[in-house]
């Protein structure tokens, strides 16, 4: 028999995380801060509307792009919180998910051989996206010293003839750095200067601890060249509704609309229905969740200081990327370790690309009580490794 | 930080200051100083906690009792609301908008230790017009607090 299946699928390395959340679910004494979904409910009164449109009926297809009024929210949405306007019937397309937008947008804008530059440590799904879209992708080491921050000068070096899109992960998941005003204003610069077209992953913009989000589609000259994709599964602790967005030139909205239509048709009819909800009164919900995960991040950050762990100070997102390169072990040696002697599963730093190397993610979309406990057992860990050490 | 440290220790009045501090992102001794001033202004009026008493072996009883009442000239509802929160087994009093004036909380051990208040003392009160008593069968939800079993986190392990 022929082999059935496509290099380019069998050549993506599956998922670093994957193998060992396998582990962790055997387990069932352990604790995970390995989960990257909020831990509240969606607010009521949302999943409340999600029920009112099923007793409605509402059980039908959606246009492709989405509800009108739900694309009309996000417009106000984007005026709102962005201080962007869009079109509704041209610039927006409702999607499953934030990552189906990624999906969509890089099978829209690549030519084979193309280049996509992904900065790392960042979500997994970019460069499987890139490569299926046919694209050649091309890393971007972020460092802790910039405070995974990305700098023009990295930047700079990475565009080649061949660039064709940057994707801007921030706030990110896995370390938690953000990109600020002054930041996004000098890589504008260069992405104007050499041509290229952004798509700016967004979907954790509501959860900043510093200044507001600021996106880069707002700033002059870069709306035109970007995509940006946020959706409801973090902010409004939507996950499991599958319900993300993408907003952006018409051209490239239009593209990424006929794929979507082919392949997926439309968005979740009742997600869609509870989202229009989300954006009209959920402002307070997202406030709430907000000011708490802040707590979280601030008893992380004490608790790190106080039992001498290096970790710098991450914004965004509910990560933390702790430097764990004191205990002369590699990422994955220590989060299994720590599995093992301990039972707390943490992400080591190289699921999210090399430069992840000497880190691990914590995730605090976990109660304050369960922080404490995790916490209690992580300080004993760090105490025997040092004393191992000598 | 006056908002968020109220609407923290509403939940978790036994939460320390060290943590506190922790949490709210300033010094233990800002803590202490913001609490007493809430204190002394009478924003903060106790500390309190949240007891499921059915699951007790002690037994009571609550009713909520609407009272219509005849407002007295220069005093308003304060006067007789006064002679009803004076008992201590009114557990609240609110003056209410709508078809009834006054709505009293009241605990007691037995249905009739309960209805012999609202015959004994609370009706015959010269300014009391009627009463309506409704006894609680079962708190689902008190103070913001859902009085059901914490379910497990059942968040399944997902990639990416």
């Amino acid at each position: 028999m022929r082999n059935p299946l496509a290099d380019k699928v069998v050549e993506i390395k599956p998922s670093g995380i994957r193998k060992f959340f396998d582990i962790v679910s055997e387990m069932k004494d352990a604790i995970s801060l390995g989960v990257g979904e909020p831990d509240f409910d969606t607010p009521w009164h949302i999943r409340d509307e999600g029920i009112y449109s099923l007793e409605r009926g509402r059980t039908f297809y959606t246009s492709n792009a989405g509800l009108k009024e739900l694309r009309q929210e996000i417009c106000a949405y984007m005026k709102r919180k962005n201080h962007i306007e869009y079109d509704w019937a041209k610039e927006v397309l409702i999607t499953v998910g934030g990552s189906e937008a990624i999906d969509m947008g890089l099978r829209a804008m690549i030519n084979p051989g193309e280049e996509v530059l992904i900065p790392q440590p960042s979500y997994v799904s970019y460069e499987p996206c890139a490569i299926l879209a046919g694209a050649k992708p091309v890393i971007i080491d972020l460092k802790a010293e910039n405070e995974f921050r990305l700098t023009a000068q990295e930047l700079e070096d990475a565009i080649t003839d061949k660039t064709k899109v940057l994707i801007l992960p921030f706030p990110n998941n896995p370390t938690g750095a953000i990109m600020e005003r002054e930041d996004l204003e000098a890589i504008a610069e260069v992405i104007l200067k050499h041509d290229i077209f952004v798509m700016s992953d967004e979907i954790y913009a509501e959860l900043s601890y510093k200044e507001k989000h600021v996106s880069i589609a707002s700033l002059p000259g870069m709306q035109e060249r970007t995509v940006l994709i946020n959706g409801f599964s973090k902010a409004y602790a939507m996950t499991g509704w599958r319900l993300g967005y993408a907003c952006g030139p018409a051209d490239i909205i239009g593209q990424m609309t006929k794929i979507h239509q082919f392949a997926i048709m439309c968005a979740p009819t009742t997600s869609q229905y509870a989202a229009v909800e989300a954006l009209k009164n959920g402002d307070p919900d997202i406030e709430e969740m907000r000011v708490a995960y802040n707590q979280r991040r601030r008893y992380l950050m004490n608790a790190f200081r106080e039992m001498g762990l290096e970790c710098f100070e991450p914004y965004g997102a509910f990560y933390v990327f702790p430097y764990i390169g004191e205990f002369g072990m590699t990422s994955e040696e220590f989060a299994q370790r720590f599995l093992e002697e301990e039972r707390v599963a943490v992400v080591p730093g190289t699921a999210f690309g090399n430069s992840g190397e000497g880190f691990v993610r914590i995730s605090y979309a976990y109660s304050l009580e369960n922080l404490k406990v995790a916490i209690g057992r992580l300080e004993r860990f760090v105490n025997k490794l040092r004393a191992q050490k000598g | 930080m006056r908002e968020e440290l109220l609407a923290v220790i509403e939940k978790n009045s036994r939460i320390d200051l060290k943590e506190l501090a922790v949490i709210l992102g300033v010094q233990e001794i800002d803590v202490v100083n913001e609490l007493q001033a809430l204190e002394d202004e009478g924003v903060i009026c106790g500390y309190h906690t949240l007891v499921n008493w059915e699951k007790t072996s002690l037994d009571k009883v609550t009713a909520l009792i609407e009272v219509r009442v005849t407002p007295q000239r220069g005093q308003g509802f304060d006067n007789v609301a006064e002679r009803i929160y004076r008992y201590p087994e009114v557990r609240s009093v609110y003056l209410i908008s709508g078809g009834f004036d006054l709505m009293v909380i009241l605990e007691g051990k037995t249905l009739r230790e309960v209805s012999s208040f609202v015959s004994d003392k609370l009706a015959p009160l010269e300014q009391v017009l009627s009463t309506a008593t409704h006894f609680i069968l079962k708190k689902y939800k008190d103070h913001g607090t859902i009085f059901l079993q914490k379910p497990e986190d059942e968040r399944e392990m997902i990639t990416p």
